[in-house]
């Protein structure tokens, strides 16, 4: 391996952070949004975002990349690449991120609750001052766990031509026919950025078994 | 014609491609869980110094993405003179995979499981290999159920990642048929709901399990 190919795995890797960096963003905010809606219990709504959950948690990553990269086309609607590859990941991610907010916001103390109510607060401000801030902390290590699968999983993004740092291994050994030196350089930078995730959610679950006590 | 009947015409595509990941997901996850309840018979505390290398290994195994274990075996494994097709190296992959997350949810109920029953069976004369057996592994894996059905579902899904390495399985024959007549969110929304329908079968037999399990009083150990 000679320095071009250095840089390739390098470029590769920041494609891999960078399209994992945006859906993750996007995944919390959209799984937030949703839990919020499925507490709300909104009769239709609610039927849809449970089919929304169940479906996107069985549907493989590969298989729905696919099928957005392919039949977005046939809906008339032009997806770069990349944000084909965003988009799968975010639908995917939302979902899981969802019920870690929504179990967050159930196991919620009640007296917490009950006291911003006799306190005369709106169930708004109650939301934004009291709950919002426990329930991140509460939610930040499983939060952190699902960022480490997305980042597990978006190798998935390379079937629809997107170099990551998976397939930018097959780049380089077209070159070289040395296939097993990129793809071992590969492993070593997804243990560094997994390991990074790892660590930082031992830190949060430090955090949060001290808010719970 | 319409596009729904071009894919009943080619459901017999369809149905190679399921067969096909069905086969490679039954095969690989029962090996996997052998090599689980290896694993986990291996952390069983006799052998102080294997310990140290296997929690390396699981842990290792946990940082990396499936993908890049695939590739390991079917790329890289032809330097060292070890030729797999792809279909072998897939399934050695997710059963290599897999077996280690098995292995780390075993270890995770281990530690919580209550020494007096295995000073009870020392004490009744038990081998280990028996203990194993007869008592912790039964109760371990009844306990994990929950877990070990979620780490079913990540193996269904981490089967398409083959079609990457070329496997002949059912998202690829769906993007083949894609290819070829052009109806992609036709064919993609069968092959989606052929996956759905085998995790909420998964999910239900789960269920079952729980049902014999509190039968059968494993529940309150």
């Amino acid at each position: 391996m000679n320095a071009s190919a250095w840089q390739m795995l390098l470029e590769g890797a920041w494609t891999t952070v960078w399209i994992s960096g945006i859906s993750i963003a996007l995944g919390v905010v959209a799984g937030l949004i949703i839990a919020l809606i499925r507490i709300a219990k909104i009769p239709v709504v609610d039927q849809i975002l449970v089919l929304y959950t169940s479906l996107a948690r069985a549907t493989p990553l590969v298989t729905l990349t696919l099928f957005i990269f392919l039949s977005a086309p046939t809906f008339g609607i032009n997806l770069d690449r990349n944000v084909a590859g965003i988009l799968a990941l975010t639908l995917n991610t939302t979902a899981f991120n969802a019920e870690i907010w929504r179990s967050a916001f159930r196991n919620f103390s009640r007296d917490q609750r009950e006291a911003a109510m006799a306190a005369g607060m709106t169930p708004w401000i109650t939301f934004r001052r009291i709950m919002l801030p426990q329930m991140v902390i509460t939610s930040l290590p499983g939060l952190i766990n699902e960022m480490s699968f997305l980042i597990k999983g978006s190798p998935a993004i390379a079937v629809i031509g997107i170099v990551d740092l998976t397939r930018v291994t097959n780049r380089i050994s077209a070159v070289t026919y040395e296939p097993l030196p990129p793809i071992l350089v590969a492993c070593v930078l997804y243990m560094a950025v997994i390991g990074c995730l790892v660590w930082l959610q031992r830190i949060a679950e430090r955090q949060a078994n001290r808010l719970a006590v | 014609m319409s596009n729904w009947e071009i894919l009943w015409s080619a459901r017999d595509q369809f149905w190679v491609g399921f067969l096909r990941t069905m086969e490679i997901f039954g095969l690989s996850i029962s090996v996997a869980f052998v090599i689980g309840c290896a694993l986990l018979y291996l952390l069983e505390g006799s052998r102080p110094r294997l310990t140290v290398p296997l929690r390396v290994f699981i842990d290792g195994m946990r940082m990396l993405p499936f993908l890049i274990l695939a590739y390991l075996l079917y790329y890289g494994l032809p330097s060292f003179g070890i030729r797999l097709d792809a279909w072998w190296a897939g399934v050695g992959a997710l059963a290599v995979y897999h077996g280690c997350y098995i292995g780390e949810i075993f270890r995770g109920s281990r530690i919580t499981f209550p020494p007096g029953q295995v000073e009870a069976a020392k004490a009744h004369g038990f081998t280990k290999g028996k203990m194993f057996f007869r008592l912790i592994l039964p109760q371990i894996v009844m306990q994990t159920r929950p877990l070990l059905g979620n780490q079913l579902i990540y193996a269904l899904k981490d089967t398409a990642f083959l079609v990457i390495i070329t496997v002949r399985e059912l998202t690829a024959a769906a993007n083949s048929l894609s290819g070829t007549y052009f109806i992609p969110t036709e064919a993609f929304i069968v092959v989606i709901g052929f996956y759905w329908a085998v995790s909420v079968v998964m999910e239900v037999i789960i269920k079952q399990c729980g049902r014999f399990s509190a039968k059968r009083g494993f529940d309150n150990a």
